[in-house]
């Protein structure tokens, strides 16, 4: 798959001279402490829609940046 | 038995009740399975399988048809060679030919730590009922004259682990084999029948709401492969599932017998011949989550390079075809079978890219759980409390991935 990530500092750049970083979301409705833990350390959202994640442009400038994709079909919406 | 003599496959399409004793929501390989097993080992038949699409359609028709028990980890070779062992009776038990072939399967080491870890690999497998030994460059050369034991140059071959039971089958034909089987005997399939929520009872899973009406069910069990996330959500159920794109391609016919498969841990890729003569070439997960079937030329690309540093006759076939699954990836590399926490809803997920080998093992263990109410000790210990537990089954290196 040819997608294009929009460096902030590179301009479009291919997915492949990044590393994909995920932004654990753990549900409100959680409270007990030890359930969040075992929720943040495993349990994942797994959206099949547009989610926020982060990407790391190892082969680049070597900064993170944050975008919004949504992972029914890759279409990347800059942050 | 072959595809000349082969009865017509005639099977018998219902109208949805309005009740089952159990739905197992996925029409692919591990819930027709579920339903073939229950039964024919253990009578209950009043079971309906949902697909969203039609049978097969999802991982179970696009996988790479690859049947292995050499895993990494004692409970999991149990489990796997469990599943080797039905595959091999599948034909006569079911009396449909799946075209299972034993071809035993190399899993070659370029480094030295490779080389200690397809020792491990042996003999893990070797104690716990698998037949794997470790094989010199010279025997591999021997087993599979193809490989280029320089690497290329660049990836010396230095040993390699040889399964002897590594065998493949042809998925379709698995999964009609299932459905007939389950279908004979009284089990509804509904294809077109997405579920789009759960019946509740308070905490309690009592049925399926599908396209086609509400399904009353005193068990529901999920069978999804990359989806699972939402159903099991319905359920108030929390996963430690990502679901990852698989490629994989095939190229034209290769005039040669490739008797054996070849996998490559450090070169990430795994190469068969299909029964056409096509070389069927996979590699590992795409990297970002994502629900996309999109196949992309930077894997053809770079797996194909690293195909034909081992197998340098690679360079002259050219690829057909490409295509892509979504994965239900468990963060141990495991699958996660049994109980979900939800009353009413059994889990049968995390399969990953590791599913097909599985499905007759995972079917006939989740029957019994389902009709004995026990968990089996077989699946015991891939049950999704593992991970509050912190005994999680990390495999990794045997996913790998197929």
């Amino acid at each position: 798959m040819n997608i294009q990530i929009p460096c902030p500092n590179c301009g479009a750049r291919p997915i492949q001279e990044f590393i994909y970083g995920e932004i654990p979301v753990v549900p409100e409705t959680l409270t007990d402490a030890d359930a969040r833990d075992l929720d943040r350390a495993f349990m994942r959202n797994n959206v099949e829609g547009v989610s926020a994640e982060r990407w790391f442009h190892t082969y680049g400038c070597r900064r993170w940046l944050t975008l919004q994709r949504d992972t029914r079909n890759d279409q990347i919406y800059a942050e | 038995m072959n595809e000349f003599v082969e009865r017509k496959i005639e099977l018998q399409w219902h109208e949805p009740k309005r009740s089952y004793d159990v739905v197992i929501v996925g029409g692919g390989g591990h819930g027709l399975a579920t339903a073939y097993y229950l039964a024919t080992r253990h009578g209950i038949t009043n079971v309906a399988v949902l697909e969203r699409k039609y049978i097969g359609s999802g991982n179970s028709g696009r996988n790479t048809t690859i049947i292995r028990s050499n895993y990494g980890i004692p409970e999991a070779v149990r489990f796997y060679q469990r599943s080797v062992e039905l595959y091999q009776n599948f034909e006569s038990e079911t009396d449909r030919w799946v075209m299972h072939k034993r071809k035993g399967l190399l899993w070659v080491a370029h480094t030295e730590a490779g080389v200690r870890a397809e020792r491990a690999r042996a003999e893990v497998n070797t104690a716990f009922g698998a037949r794997t030994e470790f094989v010199t460059p010279q025997q591999i050369k021997e087993i599979c004259p193809q490989i280029d034991l320089t690497g290329g140059g660049v990836w010396p071959v230095l040993g390699a682990s040889y399964h002897l039971d590594g065998a493949s089958a042809r998925h379709d034909r698995v999964v009609w084999a299932l459905a007939e089987g389950a279908m004979r005997r009284g089990v509804h399939v509904h294809q077109r029948t997405a579920v789009t929520g759960l019946l509740k009872d308070g905490d309690r899973v009592v049925g399926v709401e599908t396209e086609r009406g509400p399904i009353a069910a005193s068990l529901v069990v999920s069978a999804v492969g990359g989806h699972v996330t939402a159903l099991a959500a319905m359920a108030g159920v929390r996963l430690p599932i990502r679901t990852h794109p698989l490629q994989a391609f095939v190229t034209n016919h290769y005039a040669l017998a490739f008797d054996q498969m070849v996998a490559s841990s450090s070169l990430l890729f795994y190469a068969s011949q299909t029964a056409r003569g096509e070389m069927l070439i996979g590699a590992e997960i795409d990297r970002q989550p994502s629900y996309s079937y999109q196949s992309g030329h930077h894997f053809l690309q770079s797996c194909g390079f690293r195909a034909m540093t081992l197998l340098p006759f690679l360079r002259d076939l050219r690829i057909l075809r490409q295509w892509t699954g979504v994965c239900d990836m468990s963060p141990d590399y495991s699958p996660i079978m049994g109980e979900s926490g939800a009353p009413g809803f059994y889990l049968t997920t995390g399969w990953g890219t590791w599913g097909f080998k599985a499905i007759p093992a995972g079917g006939e263990q989740m029957a019994e759980l389902i009709a004995t109410g026990k968990t089996p000790a077989l699946i015991a210990p891939f049950s999704l409390n593992r991970f509050a537990q912190d005994r999680t089954m990390a495999d990794r290196g045997s996913a790998g991935t197929h």
